[in-house]
């Protein structure tokens, strides 16, 4: 499906989605409050088949944050780029892991990172980082560690 | 790229005496030591980023290190002589590398590969996790520049160490000079 008509497909589903035209893909902002929903959608569809996150990500504009999921069809072969900001001091939004299986270790990695709050996610705790590293998200913007980091 | 036959000749250390029925060959012991470690280093296993690449396509066909002796690299740390840290050192890798320097027996010697493994690198600032600089964890021979360094610069920085062996001057040979002195 090309653009125009992911476009009217995707307004068709949810009715308070913006869109952008930034590069080849079609960048969709959406309300995160809507996005189990969204995304249950957007797998099913017989006509969309998004059955392929291949990446989670959470982007951190200093007066708020945005998750960023990249979702492909493997069988139609269209690509869609979903944003949505979530408040920068109660970060939530709900899981996508019981929709694409692969996002349960992004949501993850996210999380340890920035503090963004999965509801209903299996199993949600550090990834990477080492114990003792609860509670501090290193990729904000506002974080501060004094003994590694040398400010520039 | 290939080394001119003459530039990489290693004669045996001391000079021959002549006799009747051939020559006796007077050294001094340390030399002869000095110049058996110095020809035949094998490496431990030990790349973490992108270095790590270098220094794979130095140990392959073109540029080939094992024409210099550093023939088998090794896995385990007991039977390896020189760990060429090739990579960023990051804070939980930390603790990994000074068990394995622990773990290899004397003598060894330490080549820091790459910007990250001498500085930092391009993870000096702003970072929350990466060691500055492989010398804060262990002490190190050989710095070679880059990011990541050519494969002849790594070449050169083995022949660097080869050097500083037959010369004495590796932190390993000053610690037991030093070592010995005081007794």
């Amino acid at each position: 499906m090309t653009n125009e008509e992911l476009k009217i497909k995707l307004s068709e589903l949810l009715s308070t989605v913006t869109f952008e035209e930034a590069g080849q893909w079609l960048n969709v902002n959406m309300d995160p409050k809507d996005w189990l929903s969204f995304a249950g959608s957007l797998r099913n569809h017989p006509e969309l088949n998004f059955d392929y996150l291949f990446c989670l990500t959470c982007i951190d504009w200093k007066t708020h944050l945005s998750m960023v999921y990249h979702l492909e069809s493997t069988q139609y072969r269209h690509t869609i780029v979903i944003k949505s900001k979530l408040d920068r001091n109660q970060p939530q939004i709900e899981s996508a892991s019981y929709i694409w299986r692969t996002a349960e270790f992004h949501e993850r990695e996210v999380y340890e990172l920035f503090g963004v709050n999965f509801l209903n996610h299996p199993d949600l705790r550090l990834l990477i980082l080492p114990d003792g590293w609860e509670g501090k998200f290193p990729l904000r913007k506002d974080f501060e560690d004094p003994v590694n980091m040398i400010r520039l | 790229m290939d080394l001119k036959p003459g530039i990489q000749n290693n004669p045996f250390p001391g000079e021959v005496q002549p006799t009747p029925s051939g020559g006796i060959l007077v050294t001094a012991i340390d030399d002869v030591i000095n110049w058996a470690r110095s020809n035949s280093l094998w490496p431990l296993v030990f790349g973490t980023s992108c270095c790590a690449i270098e220094m794979m396509s130095t140990a392959s066909a073109k540029y080939d290190w094992s024409r210099f002796g550093f023939e088998v690299t090794r896995a385990t740390p007991r039977q390896a002589d020189v760990i060429i840290i090739a990579g960023t050192i990051v804070n939980k890798m930390a603790p990994a590398l000074k068990r394995l320097y622990d773990q290899m027996a004397d003598p060894k010697y330490v080549i820091a590969m790459g910007a990250c493994a001498i500085s930092g690198g391009p993870f000096f600032y702003n970072t929350y996790s990466v060691v500055k600089g492989a010398d804060h964890v262990i002490p190190v021979d050989v710095y070679v520049a880059g990011c990541p360094p050519r494969p002849e610069a790594l070449l050169n920085s083995l022949i660097t160490l080869q050097k500083k062996i037959k010369a004495g001057m590796t932190r390993e040979q000053i610690r037991n000079e030093s070592k010995n002195e005081t007794k």
